[in-house]
């Protein structure tokens, strides 16, 4: 009987000028969430990535040509290339990558979870929540490495946790938990302005990082850090994401399909916010990568899709960028940090973004 | 192949059921239970707590007292997938992420037949054609979501209800925003589901006439109570409709179903 089934689908698919391969290929993209063009996507963006981590590897005061960076690479080469590549080059570009990753991931969580397009945690002020925490612990306790990392986890929780509180009214309404953030933003700014003022002028000189993020100072211990958490991160979401899929229909359907609702949601912020923490304690907020990054991914793979992977690669690629940018391209007696560069690609975007979101509020 | 295919019998009920919002009791102390493999249409007058005991049904809304049981089990406790595989809901107004295809958004509704780690499987497949056949969705399957007009959209929403497979599905005014032939449409697709399936279909419908047509079992609501229950024959009549809707009628059969059908006399 289903074959019978598929004939009838396979004959109204002829009537509406497809063929009957069509749909057994839709059939096939649709068991694996993807339409055909994602895998096309995926490996453009990959390609991209790769192109632009070997061009900052390469380029600089001193640069390589390609056989003798990927000599270097792959373990030979001379020493001094060796100490460029190893050591002053290699750091920053996968450091750019891991943080590309909790960024563009933290913030297509989020925008789903809230369906709206400014729920990223850069906008509602999680990020801004990590960056007073680890400036606080920076400055106030001489906080050094991992311990900074956990305070700004610590802190983008409280500031999650606040939201969610004081957004809740009987349920949860998305552009509330948006407008309450916002406020919270702008108070984790002034915090940290506050903070930096009082502070001695080598730790704010440091501290500076935090408040509009960098690349600068990537360590093979910033490596570490990132990488442990996202090999315990990363499988959570993909273990979250199906029942995220099922929170894009609404609350009520979600939980009509037999997703537990609350315990979902808290779940996906938990480890929406441990992303974006933690990589703000490394690098910074790195303005609007978390913002632009699911956008940008969803436009190009479209159909209503989370497009996880295509918004980690983005965001890669715009880390990558702007930090390229930052360290080569801006003419200025010292190098400016990544997050400036993101910032001026990120705020004609929310600009645009305000001005054609529609009258309820939800763009995505 | 409608017998092969009759599903097994459930026991969906409410005891003494209170539901309220933000301390106001929306429905008080109800109890009722829904007639396995019929269609139970709920009406009654705006605010009267209809939406609000279909929710309480299906699980959204947690009781203020007493117990929604299912197969004999309070419903709140039971899994969330298990429940699901049993009952479904099509709430009033659903929302789809933009951009959405046909196919994929009516391939969600299997998500309670999937387990954490096993991905989609030929049963899916299935489901889903079967679904996107029986309300004559097909020919979109590949189109987005937002191109549809409001009848194709609502047989979508209908498609993915049915692709979930419930024994039991309730929908909240499923023909609102609909003209009344794709209003026909939707309720044929429904009745047709029942019929040939045996899925029970609990349903809230505004417009009296097509509830007196459709329904097996109706239920009639008056300021969160039960005013009266059983047959449309039994439920709509004119002291009925007086009492429930402040309204006065003359109650004739219906030319072309032969149910009762309300003749509003207004102030004429």
């Amino acid at each position: 009987m289903s074959g019978m089934l598929k004939r009838g689908v396979a004959g109204g698919a002829g009537r509406a000028g497809d063929v009957s391969g069509d749909v057994q290929s839709a059939t096939a993209a649709s068991r694996s969430q993807m339409s055909p063009r994602t895998p096309r996507i995926i490996i453009g963006l990959a390609v991209a990535a790769v192109v632009l981590a070997l061009v900052s590897i390469a380029v600089g005061a001193y640069t390589l040509s390609l056989p003798d960076l990927l000599a270097t690479l792959f373990g030979r080469g001379t020493s001094s290339d060796r100490f460029i590549v190893l050591t002053l080059r290699l750091p920053r570009v996968l450091l750019a990558i891991l943080v590309g990753v909790a960024f563009g991931l933290a913030g297509a969580l989020f925008q789903s979870l809230l369906r709206n397009a400014l729920a990223s945690p850069d906008i509602i002020g999680i990020s801004g929540g990590a960056s007073v925490a680890a400036v606080l612990s920076l400055l106030i306790f001489g906080a050094t490495g991992l311990a900074v990392s956990l305070s700004a986890l610590v802190g983008a929780l409280v500031v999650a946790f606040a939201i969610y509180l004081l957004s809740w009214r009987s349920g949860m309404n998305g552009m509330r938990f948006v407008l309450i953030g916002v406020g919270i933003a702008f108070m984790a700014q002034a915090v940290l302005g506050y903070l930096i003022t009082r502070g001695d002028v080598r730790d704010a000189q440091q501290a500076l990082v935090w408040m509009v993020g960098g690349l600068g100072g990537a360590s093979w211990g910033d490596i570490l850090i990132m990488a442990v958490s996202l090999v315990i991160l990363l499988p959570a979401v993909a273990l979250l994401a199906a029942k995220l899929r099922m929170l894009q229909l609404g609350d009520d359907l979600a939980a009509g399909l037999g997703v537990a609702v609350q315990r979902s949601r808290l779940a996906l912020i938990m480890v929406a916010v441990a992303l974006v923490a933690i990589a703000t304690a490394l690098v910074g907020p790195l303005a609007f990568v978390a913002f632009v990054s699911a956008p940008i991914a969803r436009r190009m793979v479209a159909g209503g899709r989370l497009a996880l992977l295509p918004s980690a690669l983005v965001a890669i690629v715009l880390v990558l960028g702007a930090d390229f940018v930052a360290q080569h391209l801006i003419a200025t007696g010292t190098q400016v940090p990544a997050g400036i560069v993101t910032g001026l690609i990120g705020a004609p975007y929310l600009l645009w973004l305000i001005s054609t979101t529609n009258r309820e509020g939800h763009t995505s | 192949m409608t017998q092969a295919q009759m599903r097994p019998a459930h026991e969906l009920r409410a005891d003494n059921v209170t539901l309220n919002y933000g301390g106001r009791d929306i429905v008080s102390n109800v109890s009722f239970a829904i007639p396995d493999g019929k269609i139970t249409v709920i009406v009654g007058a705006n605010a009267c707590g209809k939406s609000t005991l279909l929710r309480g049904l299906s699980r959204l809304l947690r009781p203020a007292s007493g117990h929604v049981m299912l197969d004999g089990r309070d419903i709140h406790p039971l899994p969330s997938k298990e429940v699901a595989q049993v009952v479904g809901i099509l709430p009033q107004s659903p929302i789809a992420p933009e951009g959405i295809t046909v196919r994929d958004l009516v391939a969600r509704g299997r998500y309670p037949h999937q387990g954490w780690f096993q991905q989609w499987s030929s049963a899916d497949d299935v489901a889903v054609e079967r679904a996107l056949h029986t309300t004559d969705t097909a020919e979109l399957a590949s189109r987005r979501l937002e191109e549809l007009s409001g009848g194709q959209r609502q047989r979508v929403w209908i498609a993915m209800a049915l692709s979930q497979d419930p024994d039991i599905l309730l929908l909240d005014e499923p023909t609102t925003f609909l003209d009344v032939r794709h209003q026909l449409d939707a309720l044929d697709v429904l009745a047709d589901l029942n019929s040939e399936r045996g899925t029970t279909i609990v349903m809230v419908l505004h417009e009296l006439n097509l509830a007196a047509r459709y329904a097996d079992h109706m239920v009639l609501m008056r300021e969160g109570q039960i005013l009266a229950e059983g047959t449309p024959t039994e439920v709509v009549t004119a002291d009925r409709m007086r009492e429930a809707f402040g309204l006065e009628s003359q109650i004739i059969a219906d030319p072309v179903s032969h149910s009762p059908m309300v003749i509003p006399v207004g102030r004429a």
